[in-house]
Order: C-alpha cells, then sequence, then structure tokens
C-alpha cells in the first residue's frame, strides 16, 4: 500500500475521530481540500503523521479550537471582489433600503474581513443604524479574532484599492487605525455586529434574513452538504431576500438552488424567488 | 499499457505564449483531459482561454467547480483560486492561502491530480520566475507519472524548469516545440 491509500485511511480515522469525541462532523466536506488541511494541521503541530495528529487530539482537548481553525479558516482580504460589493452597495442596498429594519447574515465569517466591509458599506449607504449583521462561524478562535478586527498593515493596501475599486467615496484609513505593523478596525464598525457560533453542518436556521452573505464557503462541501445549506438560507430568507456567494461558485448540482433566482449571475447575487416552500404546519 | 488519463501542465512568467506553441500542437485525436495551472495577474482567463482557444483543436474552458473533468478538453484554473481534483474526478476550487507566494499553485494541483490519476498522469513544467510546481512534479514521479520539464535553455525565464530539474528530476526534458509532440506520442501511442 502506497502514500496516498494509508494517508486516506488516516484522514477517515482522524475525521471520525473527530466527530465521536467532540462531535464536530467534517465527513460532508469535499475531500480534496480536506485532506490538505489536515495534512497541513500535522505539519504545523509537528506530528510526522496525521495519525499522530489524531491521536494529539483526542488526548488533548485544549487542541481542538486549533484544529477546527486549521480545518476551517480560508484566507479573505477586505472587500474581496470589488464588483460584488460594488453591486452591493449599487444595486442591493437601494432595495433593502425600504425595509425598517435589516437583518444580514454572514455565515462563515472567518476573521471579519467581509463583516467590516459591510459595515462599511452599510455606514456610508446610511442604513447602518438600522442593520443588525449576525456574523457566524464554526471556530471559535476565529471569531474572536473577527471580533478584534486586528490584521497585518502590509494588507492596507490592497484592501484600499479594493475599497475604491467597490465604489468607496470616502478613504479605507477613515475606519482603521495604524499601529506597529497592525491596523485596528475602528470599534464603531462593530456597535451592530453579533458574532456567534453556528456550525453549517449541523445547526439550521439562525434568523430571519434581507441578505445573507456566504462566499467561498460552500466550495469546500460535498454536493449533499452544499444542498443542505441552501435549504438553511433558503428558509432564512425572507421573501425575494437575497444570498451573495463566490465569485466561482457553482449550483449546477444543489437541487435547493431551484428556489433562487439570479439577479447578478456573474457576480453570484441570488435572490429567494416566491414563497420559500415550506411543510404545511 | 499504462496510457495516459490526464495531463497537468504548470507555468508562470512567458507562459502563455510558451502554452499557445504546446496547446496548439496537440492532435485533434487527444483524449486526455488537460489541466493548465498558468499564474497571471488577471482577474479572469476569459482572454487566455481566448487565446488559446484561438490556436487549440480541443475545447479551452475555465474549470468550474464540482463540474466533471471531461476526455479530450483543455481546462483553465481559474484566478485567484486553487483548483483540485477529487477522485471521482470532479473538479474543487479552494482559497486556502497562497502556496510559494501563488493562488491558483501549480503545487497544489500537481499534487491533487498526482493522486487521482497516479501513473496515469503526465506533469509538465513550462517557463516561469519561481520555483512553484517543482515539489508537485517530483509527486508526481513518486506515484508513477511521467514528468516532461521545458529545457531551461528554450524557456523564456529558466527559473522554473530549472527548479523542476533539480528538486524532480524528469522523464524528458526537451526544447517547447518538441513537447506537443512528445505528449501526442505518450498519448496515442
Amino acid at each position: 500500500m502506497d502514500t496516498p491509500e494509508l494517508e486516506n485511511i488516516e484522514v477517515a480515522l482522524f475525521v471520525q475521530a473527530l466527530q465521536r469525541r467532540y462531535g464536530y462532523d467534517f465527513s460532508q466536506y469535499a475531500p480534496a481540500s480536506l485532506k490538505r488541511r489536515i495534512q497541513q494541521l500535522s505539519e504545523q503541530m509537528e506530528c510526522k503523521t496525521i495519525s499522530g495528529l489524531t491521536e494529539r487530539m483526542l488526548h488533548d482537548p485544549p487542541l481542538l479550537p486549533r484544529v477546527l481553525d486549521g480545518l476551517t479558516v480560508p484566507a479573505s482580504e477586505m472587500f474581496r471582489d470589488p464588483a460584488m460589493f460594488r453591486s452591493l452597495r449599487e444595486q442591493v442596498l437601494p432595495l433593502l433600503a425600504s425595509y425598517p429594519q435589516i437583518n444580514i447574515w454572514q455565515a462563515g465569517c472567518a476573521h471579519g474581513q467581509e463583516v467590516y466591509s459591510l459595515a462599511i458599506l452599510l455606514e456610508e449607504a446610511g442604513l447602518y443604524e438600522r442593520t443588525q449583521i449576525f456574523a457566524t462561524d464554526l471556530s471559535e478562535r476565529a471569531l474572536q479574532l473577527a471580533e478584534e478586527g486586528i490584521y497585518p498593515a502590509r494588507d492596507a493596501q490592497q484592501w484600499s484599492r479594493n475599497y475604491q475599486a467597490a465604489g468607496g467615496n470616502h478613504s479605507l484609513a477613515d475606519y482603521y487605525s495604524a499601529r506597529y505593523n497592525l491596523l485596528k478596525i475602528d470599534q464603531r464598525l462593530r456597535r451592530h455586529v453579533t458574532f456567534a457560533q453556528h456550525n453549517l453542518v449541523a445547526d439550521g436556521v439562525f434568523c430571519e434574513a434581507h441578505l445573507i452573505l456566504c462566499r467561498n464557503v460552500l466550495i469546500y462541501f460535498s454536493n449533499p452538504l452544499q444542498d443542505r445549506v441552501l435549504s438553511v438560507f433558503r428558509d432564512s430568507l425572507v421573501r425575494n431576500g437575497f444570498l451573495c456567494l463566490g465569485m466561482r461558485e457553482s449550483l449546477d448540482y444543489a437541487s435547493a438552488a431551484a428556489s433562487f433566482a439570479p439577479f447578478d449571475e456573474c457576480l453570484r447575487i441570488y435572490r429567494l424567488a416566491g414563497q420559500p416552500e415550506r411543510a404545511f404546519a | 499499457m499504462n496510457t495516459p488519463k490526464a495531463i497537468v501542465i504548470g507555468c508562470s512568467a512567458g507562459g502563455v505564449e510558451a502554452l499557445k506553441v504546446i496547446v496548439g500542437g496537440f492532435s485533434t485525436r487527444l483524449q486526455q483531459a488537460v489541466l493548465v495551472c498558468c499564474h497571471s495577474s488577471s482577474e479572469t482567463m476569459d482572454l487566455l482561454c481566448e487565446v488559446l482557444n484561438r490556436v487549440s483543436s480541443l475545447p479551452v474552458m475555465e474549470a468550474q467547480e464540482r463540474h466533471p473533468v471531461q476526455a479530450g478538453t483543455v481546462y483553465l484554473a481559474p484566478s485567484g483560486y486553487h483548483l483540485l481534483v477529487e477522485a471521482d474526478w470532479h473538479f474543487a476550487l479552494s482559497i486556502d492561502p497562497r502556496v510559494n507566494y501563488v493562488r491558483p499553485s501549480i503545487d497544489v494541483m500537481f499534487y491533487s491530480a498526482a493522486e487521482v490519476w497516479r501513473e496515469k498522469l503526465i506533469g509538465v513544467v513550462l517557463t516561469g520566475g519561481n520555483a512553484d510546481g517543482a515539489s508537485g512534479l517530483q509527486r508526481i514521479r513518486s506515484l508513477g507519472g511521467t514528468a516532461i520539464v521545458q529545457s531551461p535553455t528554450s524557456a523564456e525565464i529558466p527559473t522554473m524548469p530549472q527548479a523542476a530539474l533539480d528538486t524532480a528530476g524528469a522523464d524528458h526534458c526537451v526544447d517547447l516545440s518538441d513537447i506537443a509532440p512528445l505528449i501526442n506520442r505518450l498519448c496515442l501511442a
């Protein structure tokens, strides 16, 4: 038996151990990326094999947050895909403005860059005072970092360019303070954000939302799990509510996608079509 | 007979011209899927798709998340995402951190393809200014696949093929103009 096959056995055992020991189920994650992340985690934790990582994880519960963080957190940036944020600013927010109270769910908020991007858009549109953003993630560590809003200053230049390209009418620097090699997001932007742990694999409807952002999260999920999460989004959105996915995500294999109509297909912005299907009570 | 099922190609600086020569030289009878990772600063692969479609007898398109890998088709890794292949021959994307300072990374694509296609894979490293692809090519060889490296002397930027040779070695180290005929021969034999 050669190394990839041995590793596949180790990955399956790791996933099973994580589920049985701590209740987190990664069995529906897309295998190729999951394996990469598990391998990287073993390297970071200086385990010679994935089995070594499994052993440490089983016997050392304080390691769990680090394990979950390693398995879930993708890289992000502020105003990533500026064209999408520009469309939110110019097309979507004006439609949301008709609601007296706006609820936004950012599912899989990672380290919070998009949460703050969104808060800035809302602030500049004059809608933030009547908005509530629910920012959720599986990883508590990610939520902590998101709440702190401290990022490496080297990212600022790219983020400023993104902000301008997204139609920003100030300077991004108005929203953070820089010190040493770090930038800290203005804490006032946090005033209508609630950070909370939520597991897309297992948890259900979280709030009634007018807009859901879940960008580049479902790319890590298998087809059945992607479909499940889309159903949760469908059941969470108000009629005609908006859903934003990552720019290269495909809905071609999800039956729940039938509930969504493209608002801007190219930017992966969708709207809940008609009444969501609900069972008779 | 180990007829290859897929070909993975990595290139960076100078890659577009090299790809035109190679993709343009593929036989119309090629039954293999071709996956290309080309470092680029542009936000979409539309232009590269267009340029390659003009010279290619096989259809050229951007790889789409979750879609099956089809034979006789050339796929480009989308800009900003790592491209991986699942064991059931479907594409997967990832925005995990850059590898070798780049995303998409050739190494990520090579590693994942090597596990899926093993000895039925051809890996190709072309011109470029960094070392991405070297370790992935080593993985391809260690799992029984075939490695082709563009001869550094025929590369616009020799760093990448040289790094691949230093790390992984090669089954074939040939000039740019000889790569497509070699692939046709290996695949149609």
